[in-house]
């Protein structure tokens, strides 16, 4: 009997290898996009991704059939054997949305020159010079700035109440990697804060994961037990609001609202919004228009975004000051990165400073982005490349 | 008769009773039996929660397992990996050594194998490299089992604390080495090792990337199937296994053939390690292993440690799991979708073990009896 079971599954297995032999091409010459996602939608970073596909696909009305969504892919092999596999079932453009699935999707690229591949937050593109690999980013920078203002502006209204003095405005912040994306978002967020809110400083703690619940739980709790009277973070789990609202203390959140885990804490949300993006690479690949290397747009094109502002939370007149900055940041007339607003080790920026645009083993820096009075952030590529420590902000931890 | 209601109310509505004898053929039509009824009932679930056409589903299935050749290369290369993993753990499991560190040797043995490709690389020629690789990721693996052996032969520490606390040592050993080899920095992922290069990458033979893995999987298993079966030490584990105080009446020094199954144990995982670095990965993450080290041991227990069955349940599992994976896609479920229904099928057929080795007896029929 033992005998006949096996000889059932070595049939099955015989059959499997004649059905690759049939079933290869499968004929229809629609558009498909397959998409390549690190988790599901239990991350905040990839519930953005998986909702801007599901905006893009009702925009431009495809079926769920021409959209092919691959969630739990890891930064390994996997990501490229889902690419290819993309490919095979007919996809002419593939998007993957995690940093470490960079290198292989360059290798994907070079496998299957007629399919476009673009890739969120990869820094290669431009050095890579390949005419099928993409890289796209946001000027996430901007919104991060205006999250600040609401910070600010809620660290005013603590001050004004009497629950602490202005010196003590300290702001806490859970971030990921001592990483430009981290960074440049952490900057930007508190000189946000810091145009409102003059006194304020603030703490960083880095938990060496991109998602890490109880990392980033702790390290915000950490920053409230030394004193942190806000917290905004730049990692992806539910671990920094959650604490917030367990502790009681104002939380501005990252990557989308985090209003029902923090009705009492949560203000205000900036994230990036990559419909924009899919809807113009999906249109570029049906007309057979170019993709260019870089793409990084920002609040005009609707690919920097806030969340509502929790009214019950935030201080009055927010949403005020929030708009006139988001106007003048539009206008051109204001600049996140105005080096009069900074300093890096009690010096201003000179134009002489170089940032590593380039990727390299030894973080050359390369290029020059300090003109017109400010650090022209996402600009020469589309990846941030702000990594400056500057002044009044502590990194309570270096090691990641 | 009033001895008899006593008797009546002191026993329980249902007993169970172990079998012996049952006979292989109906022993093998409970298990058909056992899956043929999962895929019913994992239907009935598909419909309630979907409202899906169960028939599309298990087509689907099909296909996300099959349906493209590169498809078969996948499901082949990933059983073999299962079955490498499987293969490793089974001696110490014969030898009732509860391993539940695969995890951390294969992670270990991977971390070795990456530590020569980009320390060494570009310094020594290709065979020599290759040759550095196998012993590190075999020593590498070995070390990691051979720690808690060596502790539970010394003190009789729990060996299965012991190796699943290896795990997480592996683990963070490897988080730090990835801030160290970092590309670029504080990105929190090592890229593909020598990219450009391809040193240290095994050769695709005929341009397939997964066949060399799979024929040294392949020779693996047969070399462990003779290992187990026919040679002395493999009987040795057996008797080990089976009773300790037996082997030590016969004469068998049980810890040392304790230390020196967990040493072979670990060195699998190494190679297993091995494979994924240098094979098909090309970078290290604590992901490589992938919850296979856990996986192995499920393989290893439904085929009840016979090297040439754990093929075909190692094919069952990663079958199951490659074509749930493509329902939840194709269907936009949650990927937890998929677990259920592999879940549904594992427990089915593992619950036929149970009605193999017990049968129930009820209170009812007992009195039919009489």
């Amino acid at each position: 009997m033992k005998k006949i079971l096996a000889l059932v599954l070595a049939v099955l297995m015989v059959a499997s290898f004649s059905t690759m032999f049939t079933s290869c091409g499968n004929g229809s010459a629609d558009f498909k996009v397959g998409f390549i996602f690190l988790h599901d939608e239990n991350s905040t970073y990839d519930l953005n991704f998986i909702n801007a596909v599901k905006t893009a696909q009702q925009n431009l009305g495809l079926t769920d059939d021409q959209v092919i969504i691959k969630v739990n892919i890891p930064e390994g092999q996997e990501c490229y054997d889902a690419a290819a596999d993309l490919v095979d079932q007919g996809c002419s453009l593939i998007f993957a949305d995690s940093f470490g699935h960079e290198p292989f999707m360059i290798q994907a690229a070079k496998a299957f020159k007629d399919v476009q591949f673009c890739h969120a937050t990869g820094t290669r593109a431009h050095t890579e010079g390949l005419s099928n690999y993409h890289n796209a980013f946001a000027s996430i920078y901007e919104g991060r700035y205006l999250a600040g203002i609401a910070a600010g502006m809620k660290l005013n209204e603590m001050i004004a109440a009497g629950k602490f003095k202005a010196e003590e405005a300290k702001i806490g912040y859970v971030g990921a990697y001592t990483y430009a994306e981290v960074m440049s978002g952490y900057t930007s967020f508190f000189l946000g804060a810091r145009s409102v809110c003059p006194t304020a400083t603030m703490d960083v703690i880095f938990t060496g994961s991109w998602y890490d619940e109880a990392a980033e739980k702790e390290a915000a709790n950490n920053l409230i037990a030394s004193g942190c009277k806000l917290i905004s973070q730049h990692a992806d789990s539910m671990g920094a609001p959650t604490a917030c609202e367990a502790a009681g203390v104002p939380d501005v959140s990252y990557n989308g609202s985090t209003l029902a885990a923090g009705p009492n804490t949560f203000i205000i949300s900036s994230a990036i919004n990559w419909a924009p993006y899919m809807e113009f690479i999906i249109n570029s690949v049906k007309n057979g228009t170019e993709i260019p290397a870089d793409w990084c747009k920002g609040l005009d094109a609707g690919s920097v975004v806030l969340s509502e502002i929790n009214e019950a939370v935030a201080a009055k007149g927010t949403k005020e000051a929030i708009e006139t900055a988001k106007a003048a940041l539009t206008n051109g007339t204001l600049h996140v990165f105005d080096i009069n607003t900074f300093t890096v080790n009690g010096a201003k920026l000179t134009d002489e400073h170089l940032a590593d645009v380039d990727t390299d083993e030894n973080y050359t820096p390369d290029t020059k982005v300090v003109y017109d009075g400010y650090f022209h952030e996402s600009e020469k590529r589309s990846a941030p490349y702000f990594d400056l420590r500057i002044d009044g902000i502590k990194l309570v931890n270096e090691k990641y | 008769m009033n001895n008899a209601k006593n008797e009546k109310m002191h026993e329980p509505f249902v007993r169970m009773v172990k079998r012996d004898g049952m006979s292989r053929k109906k022993a093998w039509l409970i298990r058909g039996l056992s899956i043929v009824f999962a895929l019913l009932f994992c239907s009935v679930v598909t419909i309630l929660l979907t409202g899906q056409n169960p028939i599309k589903i298990y087509s689907t299935m099909i296909s996300g397992a099959i349906g493209t050749p590169r498809r078969v290369w996948l499901l082949l290369q990933t059983i073999a990996m299962l079955l490498c993993i499987s293969l490793a753990v089974t001696p110490a499991f014969k030898m009732r050594f509860w391993n539940i560190g695969a995890e951390g040797q294969v992670l270990i043995g991977g971390l070795a194998t990456a530590a020569c490709m980009i320390l060494i690389g570009d310094k020594v020629p290709a065979p020599l490299l290759y040759l550095f690789m196998f012993l590190a990721a075999i020593a590498a693996g070995a070390l990691w089992a051979l720690i808690p052996a060596l502790c539970k032969a010394k003190w009789g520490t729990n060996e299965t604390l012991f190796t699943l606390m290896m795990n997480y040592v592996a683990m963070q050993l490897i988080r730090f080495f990835i801030v160290k080899w970092e590309v670029p920095k504080g990105s929190g992922t090592i890229g593909i090792i020598n990219q450009d290069s391809q040193t240290g990458w095994f050769p695709a033979i005929g341009g397939n990337l997964y066949l060399l893995n799979i024929i040294i999987v392949f020779l693996l298993c047969i070399i462990m199937y003779v290992y187990l079966t026919y040679s002395k030490q493999g009987y040795e584990i057996s008797v080990v296994g089976e009773s300790e105080n037996t082997a030590r009446y016969v004469g068998i020094n049980v810890k040392k053939v304790i230390i020196r199954t967990m040493i072979l144990s670990g060195a699998v995982c190494g190679i297993a390690g091995l494979l994924l670095v240098g094979g098909t990965n090309h970078t290290i993450a604590t992901t490589t292993a992938d919850g296979r080290g856990f996986t192995a041991i499920m393989v290893s227990w439904l085929a009840k440690f016979n090297p040439i069955v754990m093929i075909f349940t190692s094919f069952l599992l990663v079958f199951l799991e490659r074509g749930s994976g493509e329902i939840a896609t194709v269907f936009r479920l949650n990927q937890a979708f998929a677990d259920i229904i592999s879940g549904i099928i594992l427990f089915f057929i593992i619950g036929s073990e149970f009605f193999i080795n017990y049968k129930l007896i009820f209170r009812h029929s007992h009195k039919e009896v009489k």
